[in-house]
């Protein structure tokens, strides 16, 4: 089996992982991040969706061996060390931008790259930007409430 | 009003642990030596089974044990029951055939399960499954209710005589018929309600564990009642004692009804994992869910309106087929019958209706409740005959709507179909409604967008539907085999805080936020210092769970009846503590006074002389510790109009939202928040009915095409505007809260606004769900023809 190293949430990991597994496989079952979830197995609808070199990257489409050398943050890195949750987190809580919850890691890793990179995104921006998300809870609209909050601030 | 209780839009303690990746779903489980189960589905629609042939799987690499629908009929165990009994027009009761969680004999969907594979991981076991051979016969299928009710049609069950499990019937059929005797006017609309599915985000998944030393067994499993589950699996399908069995249903990740039943799966791996002494975990694949969640809607309607000549409604008449699937999910019986015709005097004064309801078998998926539940197919099938009779009659749509209005000075009011309406003012949500939509300027709005190449269209519905389902004796009485009632457990510890036990279950509802800020405002106390338990029957007593939009109208009056008892004993500690008649103490904002006075003790003082009773008085139990159970009286009634405004590209027949306004009477809000966001994530799955989602099948093979997100248009964000919501409240004058419920009004009210915005906006009588771009370009086609 070939063995992989890659950054995760800023820490050193190495693992022996088959070369069929999955980033997302590798991510729950073997290093117990179940933060990032699994939704669909046709790659659309974005649950699992984590960074990989600071780009938003749905983990059920990168086998593991991929992440080899590169740096991967999942919703559990998202927050600082003492809890303080980021922009996007903060601007979801105080916008009600999720309900049962499940689809809300994939959406703020999406979320918080559109945020860094387009600051200032608008309705219809941050609409088309979440299209490989799907929420089957909120409607949408305070999930686009929260982004553009976030996106006021000009920080991810 | 306190802070932090009734009317406050408190942020949502749920919110941490989901946002930073904490939150515990069954797939997060693993227990300790578990071993994975997968399923061998039918490819086939209808197929006699000639032999399953397990002997490759069972030498695959990691396998533990191959099962089948021969070992479930030697053990006499997983035969899944139908939790509600109709009967026909004759008297004869519903033809119930059971579900059995393995089959042997036939298999009757795409889907059905025929056996499992157990191995040491998740691969293995659905590697293994792949090499379980299935020898089939094929017969051919019953796909659609049309087919299945054709003579000569082929038989789903062979004792379900024309595929036909009851043919059911509600109201005065000759007070009907006199109506339409007399009628100036009648309008007829034949009217499709496409069949969803629906796809709540988290799969399902279920681990069964055995512990063989003890004879304990817990199922995890993604369910919205894990009370029933348990009830369900002890005293019908593994027929185990109740009290060694407890179900855990812990975050769950969303379930519009489809998390409501007990599935195949769960017994399963219960089942298995006593058979091997080891945990079993399932976790289903989105492809399989398709196959194996049950579906909703499906019905196949003819409606007619009489009218005297001013538009005033004299009669309604239905006639349904309603698609059953293949087997009797738990509440599908009551779907297409009591939860749905009693509905169809909607929010008007028609005094005669009559529906005709026949529900059959077909070779596809089950169909039982989602979001809304047989009402939405009421709202739709009333709103779309309304607007189509103002259209022939040329009377303005909002006009014939308030004409028909039971008005706010005739409540209680009686409907001819059973129902009493306890209170509602339809006028107050319409006219709300209309000025936030500024329905009075879209004239002007169609004439920009014609401007730009566009067709704008506008529609409204004003919809009444049933909630917080209902005295449990009427539930029996109608064939409900269950009690509807729920239990709320108020534990104050020593230092006065309190940690609530509810039978509900919250999977996206917010319970832990609405009902800390009940408490909080009933006891006077921080909402920080309230923490709520539900979904695991070793906690919380026995009760209903979460449906029909009954948490808080059920189950938060259980809590406020919880609460006055302790308020009833902290008053009599009080009362010694301060030395003073009971009846001279009253309770507010957290204290107990002395009335007229300002000597007092605080919650927290009481308390905890409840728990070191040294100066106590005599005769009271120490401890402040309460439950209630509370029996609804009556349905409640949410009502409200939605507006619906629609572009359509005349070129490609794409229909776009650009606003929708709802405005709901859902009674006394608690957080305006959480209410807010239950209606858009309602009109959400509305307008996805109307415009984009269907469960199709192929109607020779069986097959299900629309089988993945693919094929399956889910709403995406693009796919809908930001809402314009409001409130307007009646109080429920059954309920101690004032509650009605808001969980599915979104998807009750949305459908029909949209789809008579559609039809608004392209010039056509009637265009059936999903409004699809092809379906929208032809009809454009037609009526340019015509
Ligand atoms: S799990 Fe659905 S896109 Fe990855
Ligand atoms: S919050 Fe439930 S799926 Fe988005």
């Amino acid at each position: 089996m070939p063995a992989i190293s890659l950054k995760l949430n800023g820490r050193s990991v190495t693992a022996e992982v088959e070369a069929r597994t999955l980033l997302v496989e590798l991510l729950r079952e073997r290093l117990g991040l179940t933060g990032t979830h699994v939704g669909c197995d046709t790659s659309q609808c974005g649950a699992c969706t984590v960074h990989v070199d600071g780009r938003s990257v749905k983990s059920c489409t990168m086998l593991a061996v991929e992440a080899d050398g590169r740096e991967v943050t999942t919703i559990e890195g998202l927050a600082a060390a003492d809890g303080t949750l980021s922009p996007v987190q903060a601007a979801f809580r105080e916008h009600h931008g999720l309900q049962c919850g499940f689809c809300t890691p994939g959406m703020v890793m999406s979320a918080t790259e559109l945020v860094r990179r387009n600051p200032g995104a608008g309705e219809r921006e941050i609409r088309e930007w979440l299209e490989g998300n799907l929420c089957r809870c909120t409607g949408y609209h305070n999930i686009v409430k929260a982004v553009q909050a976030a996106a006021q601030t000009g920080r991810g | 009003m306190a802070q932090d209780g009734i009317g406050a839009a408190m942020k949502r303690k749920e919110d941490l642990r989901f946002l930073t990746g904490k939150g515990t779903y069954v797939d997060d489980i693993n227990r300790p030596g578990q071993a994975w189960a997968a399923f061998v589905r039918s490819p086939h629609a209808h197929a006699r089974i000639v032999a399953v042939r397990t002997e490759a799987a069972r030498k695959a690499p990691g396998v533990v044990a191959v099962l089948t629908g021969a070992d479930l009929a030697a053990d006499k165990v997983g035969i899944l029951p139908a939790g509600w009994l109709i009967h026909s027009k004759d008297g004869s009761p519903m033809v119930e055939p059971g579900h059995p969680a393995l089959v042997a004999d036939k298999v009757r969907h795409v889907g059905d399960q025929v056996a499992v594979v157990v191995a040491e991981t998740r691969d293995q076991a659905r590697e293994a499954a792949g090499l379980v051979e299935v020898e089939y016969q094929e017969l051919a299928a019953a796909v659609t209710v049309t087919q299945a009710v054709a003579p000569g049609a082929p038989l789903v069950h062979d004792q379900a005589k024309a595929n036909t499990c009851y043919d059911w019937h509600l109201g005065d059929k000759a007070a009907t018929d006199a109506a339409f005797a007399k009628a100036a006017k009648v309008v007829t609309l034949d009217l499709v309600n496409n069949r969803l599915i629906p796809n709540a985000m988290e799969p399902r998944a279920a681990i069964g564990e055995f512990d063989r030393a003890t004879g304990d067994l817990t199922l995890w499993t993604t369910s919205q009642n894990p009370h029933l589950i348990r009830l369900l699996l002890a005293a019908f399908t593994l027929g185990v004692p109740e009290h060694k069995l407890r179900v855990v249903a812990p975050d769950v990740g969303g379930g519009f009804g489809s998390k409501i039943f007990h599935y195949a799966e769960d017994f399963t791996v219960l089942w298995a994992a006593r058979k091997i002494g080891r945990p079993v975990k399932w976790t289903n694949t989105r492809s399989e869910a398709f196959q194996s969640d049950a579906h909703g809607r499906d019905h196949v309607t003819h409606v007619e309106l009489a009218l005297d000549k001013d538009g005033k409604f004299l009669g309604l008449r239905e006639r349904t087929l309603a698609n059953m699937g293949a087997y009797l999910s738990q509440f599908a019986p009551s779907v297409p019958t009591y939860l749905h015709s009693t509905l169809l005097a909607g929010c008007y004064t028609t005094p005669a209706i009559y529906a005709e309801v026949r529900a059959v078998f077909t070779n596809t998926v089950p169909v039982d409740a989602y979001r809304g539940a047989g009402r939405p197919e009421a709202s739709y099938l009333l709103e779309r005959i309304v607007d189509v009779a103002a259209r022939e009659m040329g009377i303005d749509r909002v006009e014939i709507r308030r004409r028909n209005f039971i008005q706010p000075s005739q409540f209680p009011y009686q409907t001819p179909v059973a129902l009493q309406y306890d209170s509602g003012d339809y006028g107050a949500t319409l006219d709300e409604a209309l000025k936030r939509s500024d329905w009075a300027g879209f004239e002007k709005r169609r004439a920009e967008a014609r401007g730009r190449g566009k067709l704008r269209g506008i529609g409204i519905s004003t919809y009444v539907e049933a909630c917080g389902i209902a005295p449990s004796a009427v539930v029996g009485a109608l064939g409900g085999r269950v009690g509807l009632w729920e239990s709320a457990h108020v534990r104050v510890h020593p230092t006065g805080t309190v940690t609530l036990f509810t039978g509900t279950h919250s999977h996206g509802q917010s319970h832990e936020t609405t009902f800390a800020q009940l408490i909080a405002e009933k006891l006077g106390i921080p909402f920080d210092n309230v923490e709520v338990v539900h979904g695991d029957t070793a906690k919380s007593a026995f009760a209903m769970g979460t449906y029909g939009s009954r948490s808080l109208a059920v189950g938060g009056s259980a809590i406020v009846q919880a609460v006055d008892k302790i308020v009833a004993k902290g008053r009599k500690i009080a009362a010694h503590l301060l030395e003073a008649g009971e009846g001279d103490v009253e309770f507010r904002d957290g204290k107990f006074t002395v009335k007229g006075t300002d000597r007092s003790k605080s919650f927290g003082e009481v308390a905890l002389t409840a728990y070191i009773p040294h100066n106590y008085p005599a005769g009271l139990e120490p401890g402040l510790e309460e439950g209630a159970v509370y029996d609804p009286k009556n349905f409640t009634f949410p009502a409200g109009c939605h507006v619906c405004e629609v572009e359509v590209d005349p070129d490609t027949g794409t229909v776009q939202v650009v606003g929708f306004t709802a405005v709901d009477d859902v009674g006394i809000v608690i957080n305006p928040m959480i209410v807010e966001g239950q209606v858009h994530g309602g009109v959400t799955q509305g307008i996805g009915q109307a415009l984009l989602e269907e469960a199709l099948y192929d109607d020779t093979s069986g097959q299900l095409l629309s089988g993945s997100f693919l094929g399956y248009n889910m709403p995406r964000a693009a796919d809908v505007p930001s809402f314009r919501v409001g409130t307007k409240v009646t109080a429920c004058t059954h309920n101690p809260l004032g509650v009605k419920g808001v969980g599915e009004v979104g998807a009750i009210g949305s459908p029909p606004a949209v789809i008579n915005a559609v039809c608004d906006a392209i010039g056509v009588r009637h265009l059936d769900m999903p409004a699809t771009p092809e379906r929208v370009w032809r009809a454009l086609r037609t009526a340019r023809k015509a």
